[in-house]
């Protein structure tokens, strides 16, 4: 447990406690256990996404193309599925190699002609964004089949509320869990997870020591481009409805989130359960200022509060550690 | 000096092709009067808006918060005409009260340049998280400020200021030839500039060699802030209003204007000139594309194409000029 947490993921963790200790005191609905499972439900597409970000950030690169792909990954699957039929797990494979490919383009010209990671994205953010737009003619996709729509409220366990309402685990939770505990493996216990940290720490010297680097930039950016799509079936699920402009212009969000959780530009440094802790951070924080009845026009404030405070602080633990000594840090 | 030649040298040409092409496809039309002055309005505030940009680039930075920070200003000054004029606001005023709440809207985006700067100077925040950070607290402000509504009908000053000409020359043509003209003064003429290069192409460097590095960024994020403070008297003016989310489509298109124009991500290398030229590159090639009709998104994604091509163009002409030298 020591290990999985380290001091700056314990403050974030800390800040979450009471915050929602805060929250509790106002309005008690908060720790209501529907009101949680409700969260993690419709916080998974942003939580799915910040898995592939932190990726992204280890290995020393920066991705904001990623709110594309996921649009482009689910026009098309939401195109094929209505034109051609298919099942769930149709839709989920049409949106993930869709998505990979789009991730791997990026990884492609950054490798080949050594462009920074954010220009790279910016134009491709462009591209994808621009030209999903012209073909689809920015139309809304409303009808989907009958089993996409039972598909999203499949329940792992059910309760019933006092007021005959029906609340449980539901099975998109269920995918924001699976993925991470895979990218949570794949970190840890694998050469290519050893890699990407070793990637961002210091390119030089992971190439010496004998790691592929196309092939982790390859996987990392392909990765995050299948989560992306993966992320765009969810988004899919979550609202049944596909709209081509829907979460373009949302990609620095889930960076602030990721960032929140710790990880820094710098490369090899971050952790999964940081990540989850920055995007619990917002959902508490989102979810209290409806539940304290806060106007919703604050929100941008206390959110750009928290990250410049988050950033600057552990800007300074990054300082003081620095002039300590010199050490990798790893999950 | 010889590669920051070459560089534009590449660029120029791109623009004269872009234009033959917009031409050729275009006809008359792309050559009337009434067409260059269109562009020449539309221009200058992504050209302000892209030098706020490039010199935090320069130093091997970016500054995210350049839109929300132009917003934030033209709601100070908007703020301060409605308090002191009233439903009057759109009629006189005094050019006192307009200058006045100009010059407040100025300081309230050199005060965020200075929250910037310290952020990245001081207590050595990355540029990109540090910028992320003020950009959602200062359009929050923002938001809370104006409770997310439009405010509309400005003085005939500040409308002159965006929509009038001096001796035929657009006034928005007109600031941007000043900043323009002020920045590479300042880059290329002064201690300062050559230690923003220096500075971007090696900070440990520019640090031994006597530079106060922090001293350095901070002014750089302060120059930011205020450019995109002028920026926002420009934008204020053409659209007649104020609001928290105007322009923000402007954010990608300032880095991409920097990048074309020579600019490097990384630090150390990028002129005013090359940036002019990019500007014009852009302008010219989506006005071609709105005369043409095609759709904007079609446009946008256009903008992606060339960004990537004129990486790609920049890193093989490189690579060859590197072999050229081995050989």
């Amino acid at each position: 447990m020591k290990k999985l947490f380290s001091s700056y993921e314990a403050i974030v963790f800390l800040a979450i406690v009471i915050l929602g200790a805060i929250i509790t005191a106002v309005n008690p609905n908060f720790l209501s256990l529907e009101n949680i499972l409700d969260l993690l439900k419709s916080y998974s597409f942003v939580g799915i996404l910040a898995i592939g970000v932190l990726f992204v950030l280890v290995s020393g690169g920066i991705d904001i193309s990623f709110t594309a792909t996921a649009t482009v990954a689910m026009y098309v699957m939401a195109v094929i599925v209505n034109n051609y039929g298919g099942n769930m797990f149709t839709a989920f494979l049409i949106a993930s190699v869709v998505g990979a490919l789009l991730g791997m383009f990026n990884a492609l010209l950054l490798h080949y002609f050594k462009i920074h990671s954010i220009i790279i994205t910016i134009a491709t953010l462009n591209i994808y964004y621009g030209l999903l737009t012209v073909f689809s003619g920015g139309k809304w996709i409303y009808s989907l089949p009958v089993w996409f729509r039972e598909f999203a409220q499949l329940r792992v366990f059910t309760i019933s509320n006092p007021t005959g309402g029906e609340y449980g685990l539901s099975i998109i939770t269920v995918i924001w869990l699976a993925l991470l505990l895979m990218a949570w493996i794949i970190l840890r216990f694998t050469l290519i997870g050893r890699g990407i940290y070793a990637l961002g720490g210091n390119p030089v010297s992971a190439k010496r020591v004998g790691f592929n680097i196309l092939q982790l930039q390859l996987f990392v950016y392909g990765f995050m481009g299948w989560l992306a799509g993966i992320a765009g079936v969810v988004l899919t699920l979550l609202v049944q409805s596909v709209a081509p402009n829907s979460i373009v212009g949302k990609e620095l969000d889930v960076l602030a989130a990721v960032v929140l959780g710790g990880a820094s530009l710098i490369g090899g440094v971050g952790t999964l359960g940081g990540t989850v802790l920055g995007v619990l951070l917002i959902a508490t924080m989102n979810n209290g200022m409806t539940l304290m009845r806060i106007p919703a026009f604050w929100y941008d404030v206390f959110i750009g509060l928290i990250i410049v405070i988050s950033v600057s602080a552990s800007a300074i633990q990054y300082k003081k550690k620095k002039s300590q000594k010199i050490a990798i840090e790893v999950e | 000096m010889k590669r920051a030649l070459s560089d534009n040298l590449i660029l120029v040409l791109v623009l004269l092709g872009i234009i033959a092409l917009m031409a050729g496809l275009n006809g008359v039309q792309f050559f009337s009067a009434r067409n260059f002055q269109s562009m020449a309005f539309q221009m200058p505030e992504l050209g302000i808006l892209a030098m706020a940009m490039m010199i935090t680039m320069l130093t091997a930075g970016i500054n995210l918060s350049i839109i929300a920070s132009a917003n934030l200003t033209s709601i100070v000054i908007a703020l301060l005409l409605s308090h002191f004029l009233g439903s009057q606001m759109s009629e006189a005023g005094s050019p006192g009260i307009v200058l006045l709440a100009i010059a407040t809207g100025l300081l309230v985006s050199l005060l965020i340049g200075m929250l910037n700067g310290f952020l990245v100077s001081i207590l050595e925040v990355s540029p990109i998280l540090a910028t992320l950070g003020t950009m959602i607290l200062v359009k929050g402000v923002a938001i809370v400020l104006t409770k997310g509504y439009v405010i509309s009908g400005f003085p005939p000053l500040i409308i002159y200021l965006g929509n009038g000409s001096l001796f035929g020359i657009p006034m928005p043509m007109v600031i941007f030839a000043l900043c323009a003209v002020l920045l590479t003064i300042v880059l290329s003429q002064t201690c300062f500039g050559e230690s923003i290069y220096m500075l971007g192409s090696n900070e440990t460097a520019s640090h031994y060699s006597g530079i106060n590095n922090r001293k350095i960024l901070m002014k750089t994020y302060l120059i930011s802030g205020l450019l995109s403070g002028i920026a926002a008297i420009v934008m204020m003016s053409r659209f007649n209003s104020a609001k928290a989310d105007y322009g923000e489509s402007y954010l990608l298109m300032t880095v991409l204007a920097a990048v074309l124009g020579g600019t490097s991500a990384a630090g150390g290398f990028g002129k005013v000139s090359g940036l002019v030229v990019a500007l014009l590159i852009l302008q010219v090639v989506s006005n071609g594309l709105n005369l043409l009709r095609v759709n904007n998104f079609l446009t946008i994604a256009i903008w992606g194409f060339i960004l990537i091509l004129v990486m790609v163009v920049n890193y093989l002409s490189k690579e060859y000029q590197k072999m050229r030298w081995r050989a």
